[in-house]
């Protein structure tokens, strides 16, 4: 489970995050949906202890990030905005890097790649130099290098950018086996069918404050718009919109 | 510790597939040097023998107005040429480098004691001709000198007034120490392949690291960030090291290869010359990896650490400069300062002197000080907010 409490950060004189609270429950999709520039990256760098935040809390399965960040980063598996591979090393030397750095013992490391390739269908490619990777591969090298350690909570930060439908089609699928597995799964996007084909809560913000919070339907609801879309458009106020 | 064996292991294993790296680091920083020095002392040790030993040609004008004179020059292995008119011309012109003019006066004045004229055409600007112009004037003087003795003798008076003052070199060069003379690039040949042979990893894994993207996703790995740095640097150190060991090989071969005994030096680069210079550099490596991991940490992106890495290259370069054009006597506090220290004991040892155990632990305690320093300050760095973002 992750807990942000009241989380404030400020880049010169902008105010990047200005007072974000939210819960993620564990055995649900949690949505961070927002334009650009809203703050979501922001936040989760702070709540993956990247950055500290100048205010505000961050508890993960109950561990304080700003006491003890790495037992915070052992419960986590991140994938980052940014996910680089390293193109000299094979995809199963660069997951094997980061089970390394998480302590794991080669054998155990080895029977969990192995788990992940044939859950997220890497046979063809596991054993190749990532150089030239398509970006489909790239990414669920990506994903297999955040959860080798089998984390409990899993942070995705716009993780279907740059994906076609196919492969955006199976990453839904693989997140939505990792919520009946009853992970924590949070995830951040700006694409609304996302939120609505996956996400049991969505947390809406927007220049940097959380400006609505609920279950799709609720958000809905709230305000009076039949579709998701015009909703996001409404809670987010016009001028913010057109920036997305 | 563990972050920082598997961080050096993977740079490593990574930068031992990079084909660029193992040029630079491995074949070219520490061979060329070697190389170069190789072919340039051969060619000029060569070039210097043989000029010795070979005939001087040298067009004469006038040979028939002084035939001892000619006896004795031909005799002390010049080759005459045959005359031509207009010799300034031609010597301009660059047609002929060297010509011995004797005017038909010569013979009236040597018959009368006179000093007798003969005249040195050439062109002092070029630089082979001087020196060939230089021999023949050798001869020249031998012969004159030669020539007053027996005049002073058949006159009853004692050659000694002729030389009033006697010179006497004494050289206190060794064979060694003339060798550390021709070896003096060494020490700065081996600070500048530690530069190259750990550069490239350098920025690879830190500005090249941030440029790839790749950064950010390792450091929420749960391994502090000083492990991250520490294996990084010892990876660059690692390469940095290798570059120096194949480098002192190369010129341990090189002084092996050399034509040293006939070039009047002897140069001891044996094992254990290797062996106190490896000693004394480790510290070193230490230093420069850390100063060029800092350096390429602050940078935006590959191009600028390179750059940045670049300005850096040119520090050792002061002290190299100062011990070369500044004759000044070696002095124990000099051994605290870094980069000078190493490049001082180095040339002792060339002299065939010992390093002292107080010279030897005030230049690494001093340098490992200053790694030290550096690490703290990279520590920090790497340890904020900035460093981690990927633009």
């Amino acid at each position: 489970m992750i807990e942000v409490r009241d989380l404030h950060k400020s880049f010169g004189s902008v105010r990047a995050v200005d007072g974000v609270s939210f819960v993620a429950a564990d055995g649900q999709i949690t949505g961070l949906l927002g334009p650009n520039g809203a703050g979501k990256t922001t936040t989760l760098r702070m709540l993956y202890t990247l950055m500290q935040p100048a205010r505000g809390q961050v508890l993960v399965d109950g561990v304080d990030a700003a006491l003890d960040p790495l037992r915070v980063r052992r419960a986590l598996g991140v994938l980052p905005d940014a996910r680089g591979l390293y193109k000299r090393l094979t995809a199963r030397e660069n997951i094997g890097y980061f089970a390394a750095l998480h302590g794991m013992q080669p054998a155990a490391a080895a029977a969990r790649i192995d788990a992940l390739v044939a859950t997220l269908d890497m046979g063809e490619f596991i054993e190749r130099r990532t150089e030239g990777f398509s970006q489909g591969q790239r990414l669920k090298t990506a994903i297999a290098r955040a959860l080798v350690h089998a984390p409990r909570n899993i942070v995705l930060d716009e993780p279907t950018n740059g994906l076609d439908v196919l492969a955006t089609r199976n990453l839904r699928q693989f997140l939505l086996d990792l919520r009946a597995k009853g992970h924590c799964v949070l995830l951040s996007t700006h694409i609304m069918q996302e939120v609505a084909a996956l996400c049991d809560r969505v947390v809406i913000i927007a220049r940097g404050r959380v400006v609505a919070e609920g279950t799709p339907q609720q958000l809905r609801e709230q305000a009076g718009e039949a579709q998701l879309e015009e909703a996001f458009m409404r809670l987010i106020g016009s001028d913010a919109g057109s920036l997305a | 510790m563990n972050g920082t064996r598997t961080v050096w292991a993977k740079e490593l294993r990574e930068s031992l597939r990079d084909r660029r790296v193992l040029i630079n680091a491995l074949l070219i920083g520490p061979l060329l040097g070697p190389l170069i020095f190789v072919l340039l002392m051969r060619t000029l040790v060569g070039r210097e023998l043989q000029r010795a030993e070979q005939a001087l040609p040298v067009v004469v004008i006038g040979a028939e107005h002084a035939p001892n004179l000619m006896l004795a020059l031909r005799q002390a292995g010049l080759t005459e040429l045959p005359a031509i008119s207009e010799p300034e011309a031609a010597v301009r012109s660059q047609r002929v480098d060297l010509v011995l003019r004797i005017p038909e006066s010569f013979a009236a004045s040597w018959r009368e004691g006179q000093p007798a004229q003969v005249d040195l055409i050439y062109d002092a600007s070029r630089r082979e001709v001087s020196a060939r112009a230089q021999r023949l004037r050798g001869m020249l003087e031998n012969y004159s000198r030669r020539v007053a003795t027996m005049r002073l003798v058949v006159r009853g008076l004692s050659p000694a007034l002729q030389a009033p003052l006697l010179i006497s070199e004494r050289d206190q060069a060794t064979a060694q120490s003339r060798g550390a003379m021709l070896f003096g690039v060494l020490p700065y040949m081996l600070v500048l392949t530690t530069f190259l042979g750990g550069m490239f990893l350098a920025i690879d894994a830190t500005a090249g690291e941030r440029e790839r993207q790749s950064l950010e996703p390792l450091l929420v790995n749960p391994v502090p960030r000083w492990q991250v740095l520490a294996g990084k640097v010892l990876a660059s150190a690692t390469f940095c090291f290798i570059s120096v060991a194949l480098s002192l090989g190369a010129f341990a071969l090189a002084g092996a290869l050399l034509p040293t005994e006939r070039m009047g030096v002897s140069v001891d680069l044996g094992p254990r010359f290797v062996f106190v210079v490896l000693v004394v550099m480790v510290p070193l490596v230490l230093l420069i990896a850390i100063l060029q991991t800092l350096v390429a940490a602050m940078a935006r992106s590959f191009r600028e650490a390179q750059t940045h890495l670049g300005i850096l290259q040119l520090i050792p370069i002061i002290p190299s400069a100062l011990l070369a054009f500044l004759p000044f006597k070696q002095q124990l506090w000099m051994y605290a300062v870094p980069l000078l220290s190493q490049q001082l004991a180095i040339l002792r040892l060339l002299r065939g002197e010992p390093v002292t155990w107080l010279q030897a632990a005030l230049s690494i305690v001093t340098t490992l000080i200053a790694a030290a320093v550096a690490f703290h300050v990279a520590r920090r760095l790497y340890g904020s907010e900035r460093l981690a973002v990927s633009a």
